[in-house]
């Protein structure tokens, strides 16, 4: 502070400075490369070069000070390393809001809540950049911040049913009350991508803290028999890569998709491999009849299994002068979407839905499975931000002789890889961040996996898995059971 | 209601600019109780769509739930309709006027629908002055649930099992206009003379257009003591003013007593000729309409009629300023920037 004192008379300067003077201290003492600070000041204050004279000089008081007090450098030191090659770091939600960007998301509509905010921020800001015309200011983009979460459902429900892709972002309080237009959206057959960044549950709960506690919550919203598709991204480029799927999936399924991120992957900045996309990529628009073709079949029924696979056609609004109207309804309909309550009629139409259901196995995006054959009686099974954590665990079981196989799940439902890998292991450890296993359960729920059979290794202090809680959970109930 | 309507049309039944007869903007039969102030309001809308000339698929029909709510499917069924959730029918017809603004948006919802569960979505829509047309069907009770008082019933009003309703209305037409609605209307169900050339109008105006229609409940609301009974609104009515709806490049022929009439342009050129009968009051003038609603309410009367519009009317998409383009029809080319961007996106995240 002193020092501040002495260099600058401006009472904000004084107080500002003092931490850059510490900093160019520790680049003494720690020996850092200098040019690292100028280049980081650079990109700090571009556009207001007059600030960077002044903390280079803050900076060199402190190195100065650290000269001429201290012997120096340290015992520790600071070198320039690159073992990341074309790494980028990032955050998952930056990640989802440039996903939606390339996967032709028009519509956005969002309620603000922590720890989704700067999905549909990220998004905003990519628009700014690559959805506006530079001469006449005009957007190839609408984004509604709605009143509330309800509403922003709703919109983006509207905003696909008139054959615009669109989309939310929420976190756990905002997926609770979305809930019933999940139901609508599930049962009248409306595609919509849903981005869950969870936190720390129940009720407010920690929002700033991380878990995996919406995992029940998601996979059934809604009152009545219903069931929805979940992504599991577990690095930025699979948040990229995964939000753009989830749009391709719910028009193909014509049914929402949750995207299942976490604070901990949302928020903070992550190494991951940089984003990459294919030019030649066609937006998969599903089953959508366009006036000719609707011309050339005989009559419409929006609900008519065609093709035997559960999913139906669907027309836009103002297709067509006579054809492909129809009315979408929460309410149960017949195959040509008129009200019913005829019990035949309703149980056909919950048939096809589940016959959709596992249409829907082979069209999300497989597990990783990491042994190419099994090398254990053991297997862990984890899913998101739990990959990195559970990976060093792997290696370190590995390393006492205790090797487990692994498998990361990417998708709910879960296809026929899930059910071989389970099947084809004694025990299979289920680790997940959250208090009452609700994967474990899902599985249980979906596969009729005995319980026995999965063991659970589960964190939900708030904080991220790590890979030593991961390693002792195990280590511990594998030695437990050859004793 | 349980009848037949007849399969036969006279082959010399009138027909449009576009070739269409009216019975092409019909719906399916209502099963709506006999009588119903709902019934009158989709013929009103039917007739509204056929003098409009509107092409029935470019216009989408979207509801709540409740019996109001079911009223789309007895009208336009050459249209897509939606029917919602409870109280959330503004949140989707935004969001599919995102999607497409070359349609034309139609939203039916009630007073339970609108003054209650979703008022938050009622009071937001106008906010954002939505490009649509949004009728209210009042009739001051849950119908489906047989005939509770809804929020918009008045406080005094007797409902058909006799219990006194203790508290006081929410006056819909009111609110509106008090949150910055740009066209605001109430009418009756009973008098179609008015309701006909008001929809005409709203469909017209651009920007959120809210009808308030009182519609009597047959079956739970139409006793002694109500006050949104046949009877009771009947001898309350007093109108702002007579209205003619002259569409675009017609001549005004009807002549009205000098300094009584007033000529509104709306935003597709077409003219809304009203023959003012209320005092003092300028459907121009947001004070005067919310003086001249509120006057009315005082002397228990039923102001209906044109109440208020704003000819310059800023609606969503020109405030977002959304490309001319309806947002649906944009394709990969339009809105992925493509692996270059990546490239340097990726560059600057190292």
């Amino acid at each position: 502070m002193e020092m501040c004192n002495n260099a600058y008379s401006d009472a904000r300067q004084r107080q500002l400075f003092k931490n850059i003077v510490y900093v160019g201290a520790l680049c003494a003492l720690l020996d850092i490369d200098f040019t690292v600070f100028e280049s980081l000041l650079a990109d700090q204050f571009k556009g207001k070069e007059k600030l960077i004279a002044p903390n280079i000089q803050a900076l060199k008081m402190g190195i100065d000070f650290v000269h001429e007090n201290f012997s120096y450098p340290l015992d520790i030191r600071v070198e320039r390393r690159d073992l990341l090659g074309d790494a980028i770091i990032t955050d998952g939600n930056s990640a989802c809001g440039l996903g939606a960007v390339y996967a032709g998301a028009t519509v956005a509509a969002w309620y603000p809540i922590t720890p989704s905010t700067s999905v549909v921020e990220a998004f905003m800001d990519y628009s700014d950049e690559f959805r506006t015309d530079p001469i006449t200011g005009k957007r190839n983009v609408a984004i509604i911040q709605a009143e509330d979460e309800l509403a922003a459902i709703g919109m983006a429900i509207g905003a696909n049913w008139n054959g615009a892709r669109s989309f939310t972002a929420t976190s756990g309080p905002g997926l609770s009350l979305m809930n019933e237009f999940l139901g609508l959206a599930y049962f009248a057959e409306i595609p919509v991508v849903l981005i869950d960044v969870q936190r720390t549950g129940p009720s407010t709960g920690m929002p700033t803290r991380t878990q995996q506690s919406d995992v029940l919550e998601a996979a059934y919203a809604s009152h009545g028999d219903t069931k929805h598709i979940l992504l599991f991204p577990s690095t930025p480029k699979e948040c990229f890569e995964m939000t753009a799927q989830a749009f391709d999936l719910s028009e193909q399924l014509q049914t929402p998709v949750i995207l299942m991120t976490d604070l901990d992957l949302g928020m903070n900045d992550h190494i991951s491999k940089p984003f990459e996309w294919d030019d030649s990529t066609q937006y998969k628009r599903g089953k959508v009849l366009d006036a000719a073709q609707l011309d050339e079949i005989g009559r419409f029924g929006r609900y008519l299994d065609v093709d035997d696979d559960g999913i139906t056609y669907r027309t836009y609004p103002g297709t067509h002068p006579t054809k492909g109207s129809f009315f979408t309804r929460g309410t149960s309909r017949d195959e040509y979407a008129a009200y019913t309550e005829n019990s035949a009629a309703y149980q056909r139409n919950m048939d096809r839905l589940i016959k959709k259901w596992h249409t829907a196995q082979d069209y999300v995006p497989a597990p990783q499975v990491y042994q190419k054959s099994n090398q254990s009686n053991y297997g862990m099974l984890f899913f998101g931000t739990s990959q990195y954590s559970s990976e060093e665990a792997m290696d370190m079981l590995k390393e006492k002789n205790m090797a487990c196989d692994a498998l990361r799940l990417k998708a709910f439902p879960f296809n026929q890889t899930v059910v071989d890998f389970i099947h084809s292991h004694e025990v299979v450890f289920v680790i997940e961040q959250n208090r009452d296993a609700q994967l474990k359960s899902l599985l249980m729920i979906e596969l009729g996996i005995n319980p026995a059979k999965l063991v659970s290794v589960l964190n939900y202090d708030g904080m991220p898995i790590t890979a030593n809680f991961i390693y002792q959970q195990i280590s511990s109930s594998l030695t437990n059971s050859r004793n | 209601m349980t009848y037949l309507r007849p399969k036969f049309r006279h082959p010399d039944l009138p027909k449009n600019k576009l070739g269409y007869s009216i019975d092409f903007y019909e719906g399916a039969l209502s099963t709506l109780c006999a009588g119903c102030g709902h019934d009158s309001i989709s013929a009103g809308i039917i007739q509204a769509a056929y003098e409009m000339n509107v092409e029935p698929h470019r216009l989408a029909k979207l509801s709540g739930i409740g019996c109001s709510s079911k009223t789309p499917t007895y009208f336009l069924s050459n249209s897509h309709g939606f029917n919602s959730v409870h109280g959330r029918m503004p949140s989707v017809a935004t969001g599919a006027s995102m999607a497409n603004r070359d349609l034309i948006y139609f939203g039916v919802s009630g007073d339970g629908d609108s003054a209650s569960i979703g008022m938050g979505q009622f009071v937001h829509v106008i906010r954002r002055n939505l490009n649509m047309v949004y009728i209210v069907m009042n009739n001051g009770c849950y119908g489906l649930t047989k005939g509770q008082d809804s929020a918009t019933a008045d406080r005094g009003s007797k409902n058909k099992s006799g219990h006194t309703n203790l508290f006081n209305s929410i006056d819909l037409a009111s609110l509106a206009i008090e949150l910055g609605a740009t066209f605001v209307a109430q009418s009756f169900s009973g008098d179609k003379s008015q309701l006909v050339p008001l929809i005409k109008a709203a469909m017209s105006h651009q920007g959120f257009a809210f009808i308030n229609v009182i519609s009597p409940c047959v079956t739970f609301n139409n006793n002694t003591g109500s006050t949104k009974s046949y009877d009771f609104v009947r001898e309350h009515i007093e109108a702002t003013a007579t209205i003619d709806f002259v569409p675009e490049r017609e001549e005004i022929t009807t002549s009205y007593e000098e300094g009584s009439s007033k000529v509104v342009e709306l935003h597709d050129g077409s003219y809304l000729n009203l023959h003012k009968v209320a005092k003092g009051w300028d459907p121009m003038d947001r004070l005067s309409a919310m003086n001249a609603v509120q006057k009315a309410r005082i002397n228990d009367e039923i102001l209906t009629g044109l109440l208020y519009m704003n000819p310059e009317s800023v609606d969503l998409h020109e405030l977002i300023e959304t490309t001319d383009r309806p947002l649906n029809s944009l394709t990969e080319k339009d809105l992925c920037p493509g692996s270059d961007k990546l490239v340097s996106i990726n560059a600057g995240l190292r």
